[in-house]
This record gives structure tokens, C-alpha cells and sequence, in this order.
């Protein structure tokens, strides 16, 4: 009984993972077409089917970053480092992203 | 190395070794981040650069240049539509208005005339009791040389009534105005330099030699101050500071150094005033 309940289950992520490795795979490609809106819609919508993907959370904050979202965009990329903490890309993009955020604070705080 | 350089460099060994290894689920893609201005100009629709205290050097008319190069960016780069007006000579203005308050203070009783003991001085063909407020024409070296001289011209930017007065003529703009020391500077030391070597064998190796040199060079050290026209009040001010050197045998005019530190200072003045794009690139990942 049990093990049918596990087994139930992981076949229900595998299926959010998948719907929602479609939704990232046409946001990947409508914003390399310069649709900023419409993809960050997409990896939105694949973080609300599956919270567990690093990778959404790692685009939907570029797409906040993109739009001048910072605080939007620190969240997502902490929580996709916090799914994924070795993955050296996104510890790249949110480097980046840190510089521009801690330059963009220090001329507030001025 | 810049923080940014390092993490581009960074970026492309990642990006490198993923590739190699066969990675295909990332894509580098370029974005442009929105960074906000400084100050709301939004209450704005004109700004007048009006000019500027300027020393240092007299081979470069740097408070004409700045007006005139600052004028020439926000054309382009800003949505403010920029007034054409003379040049204001602010350091005459500013000592002018000291003059006159020393003068309001001494027919106050409070001071002396500094004219009237000058004529005093030289009427009875004794020595000066006091230096003559203004300098010979004779004297070469500009007199504003350093910050404690601007500093004295300082006062003229917290006058509300005179940039009130100003703003009112151009219909209440935004006013820029502030500093501007360009001072030439010198600099000896030992630096080191790359020498390449070859052995008797032909071989070539490159050894770090060190090497007394004299350079020479400018400073440049603007301040630039946002007023009001309305009120006259001080919205915001910054100061910035660049310096170039030269080896001393290169002959570099000391306008061409003014324009290539003011290069380096005049997306910071803009982004005061208007929104800029920092162009970078993020990898998406599948």
C-alpha cells in the first residue's frame, strides 16, 4: 500500500516537472526572441506547477532582472540556489545580478 | 580586475567547460538591466547648465568645455529639452558677491573697507597695510589652484535667491552647475614593466623588470550640483575624481586629457538624471 502511495506520487512530480519543463522550454525560447512579458509568465507559471525546478526559478530571475524587478528577482535566484546549490550557472547569473543590485543600493543609500 | 570583468571571465570558463562537457540545457542570452536615475526629474521639462567654478590648469577653459560638452550629452541622452544660454563665468559671479557682502559688512561698521585701506596705503606712499583684493593681470598662475581655493566660492550654490532669480529667467528649470578642478600632476616611482629576454639558444622569456619613470598627467575632479529653478535649492550634488598619466616624454595637450577623464565621468553624471541600460548576459538553463 505504501509503496503504491510513493510510487502515485513520484509519477505526479515527474508529470509537474514535465508540464512545467515545457512551459521553461518555450520561455527560453520566446524571450530569445525578445518577449520578455511572455516568458516571464511562462517560468512563472512553471514555478506555481513545480517549486522544486531550479532551473524556472533561475530564468523567471532573469526576466525580473530584466525588468528592473530586483527584489523580485534576489528571491527567485536565492531560492533556485537553494534547490540547487552547486550549480555553478546560476551562482554565475546571481554574482552578476549582485553587482548591479549592490551598485543600484549604494546610490539610494547616497 | 573589475568585479564585472572577473565574473564575465569567470562566466566563460563555466560556459566553456559546460560546453566540452556536452552540456546543451543553458543558453547564454544577452539582457539589458534597468538601472533607475538618481533623482526624480520628473517635475522637469528643461535644464539649463549654467556653469561652472573652475581651476587648476588655464590651458583648458574647463567651466566653457563642461557646459559645453555636458550641454551636447543631455541633448542626446536625456528626455530634458536643454536650454541655450551664455555661459555663466560663475567664479567672477561668486567673488563678485563676496565683494559685495564684505562691502554690505564694512558700510555696516561691522568691517573696515578693504578699498579704502588699499587707497589709504598707497596715497601717503607708505608701504600696504592690507594685500590688494584682487590679483595683478600680470600673474600667470589661475587663482583658483586646489580645493581649499574652490572652497571659498562655495558659498555662491546654497544662494537660493540668486538660483531662484536664474531659474525664474529660463522658466524654472533644473540647473546644473557645481566645480571643476583640472590640475596638472606629476608622479615618479618605479614601475613594473614586461621585458622580453632571449637566451643564447634564441629562446624568448618575458621577465617583469622594474623601472624608474617620471609621468606626468592631469586630475580631474568635478563636482556637479542639481538645483531647483523653482526654489533654488540644492537637490543633489557629487563629486567625482579621475586622473591620467603619461610618460613624461609624451607631449598628451591638456585638452585631450580633459575629455578623456570626462569620458570616463559622463555616464555617471547622466544616470543621474535619466535611466540607464547596463548591458550584460545571464545563461538560461531548461
Amino acid at each position: 500500500m505504501f509503496s503504491a502511495l510513493l510510487l502515485i506520487a513520484s509519477t505526479a512530480a515527474a508529470d509537474d516537472r514535465s508540464k512545467a519543463k515545457e512551459q521553461v522550454e518555450f520561455g527560453v525560447k520566446v524571450a530569445q526572441n525578445g518577449l520578455w512579458n511572455e516568458a516571464l509568465y511562462r517560468w512563472k507559471r512553471a514555478v506555481e506547477i513545480d517549486p522544486s525546478y531550479a532551473a524556472a526559478w533561475n530564468n523567471l530571475a532573469i526576466a525580473y532582472e530584466h525588468e528592473g524587478r530586483f527584489e523580485e528577482a534576489k528571491q527567485a535566484y536565492e531560492k533556485a540556489l537553494q534547490l540547487d546549490p552547486k550549480n555553478m550557472l546560476i551562482r554565475q547569473n546571481y554574482d552578476l545580478f549582485k553587482e548591479i543590485n549592490e551598485r543600484t543600493k549604494r546610490r539610494s543609500a547616497r | 580586475m573589475s568585479a564585472r570583468n572577473a565574473a564575465a571571465l569567470a562566466s566563460l570558463v563555466v560556459l566553456g567547460s559546460l560546453a566540452i562537457a556536452g552540456c546543451t540545457g543553458f543558453y547564454e542570452i544577452p539582457i539589458e538591466t534597468p538601472i533607475q536615475p538618481k533623482m526624480d526629474v520628473s517635475g522637469f521639462q528643461r535644464v539649463l547648465v549654467a556653469g561652472f567654478i573652475t581651476g587648476g590648469t588655464e590651458d583648458v577653459d574647463a567651466n566653457l568645455e563642461t557646459v559645453r560638452l555636458l550641454r551636447s550629452q543631455l541633448r542626446t541622452k536625456s528626455s530634458l529639452r536643454v536650454i541655450e544660454a551664455d555661459v555663466l563665468p560663475l567664479a567672477e559671479i561668486a567673488a563678485d558677491q563676496q565683494k559685495e557682502q564684505k562691502e554690505n559688512a564694512a558700510a555696516s561698521g561691522e568691517l573696515q573697507p578693504v578699498a579704502q585701506l588699499a587707497s589709504n596705503g598707497t596715497s601717503n606712499g607708505s608701504v600696504q597695510p592690507v594685500p590688494e583684493p584682487r590679483q595683478p593681470e600680470k600673474v600667470a598662475e589661475p587663482k583658483i589652484k586646489n580645493e581649499k581655493d574652490l572652497q571659498k566660492y562655495d558659498k555662491i550654490f546654497a544662494d537660493t535667491a540668486y538660483w531662484r532669480k536664474l531659474g525664474e529667467e529660463y522658466q524654472n528649470p533644473l540647473i546644473v552647475t557645481g566645480t571643476v578642478l583640472f590640475t596638472p600632476h606629476q608622479s615618479s616611482g618605479f614601475v613594473q614593466q614586461n621585458r622580453e629576454v632571449y637566451d643564447s639558444f634564441g629562446r624568448r622569456t618575458v621577465i617583469p623588470v622594474r623601472t624608474y619613470m617620471e609621468r606626468k598627467g592631469f586630475i580631474l575632479a568635478p563636482k556637479f550640483i542639481f538645483i531647483d529653478g523653482r526654489t533654488g535649492a540644492i537637490l543633489y550634488s557629487e563629486g567625482f575624481r579621475e586622473e591620467i598619466l603619461y610618460n613624461a616624454q609624451q607631449n598628451t595637450p591638456a585638452l585631450s586629457s580633459y575629455f578623456e577623464l570626462m569620458d570616463r565621468l559622463v555616464p555617471s553624471f547622466l544616470s543621474t538624471l535619466s535611466a540607464q541600460k547596463v548591458r550584460g548576459t545571464r545563461v538560461l538553463l531548461k
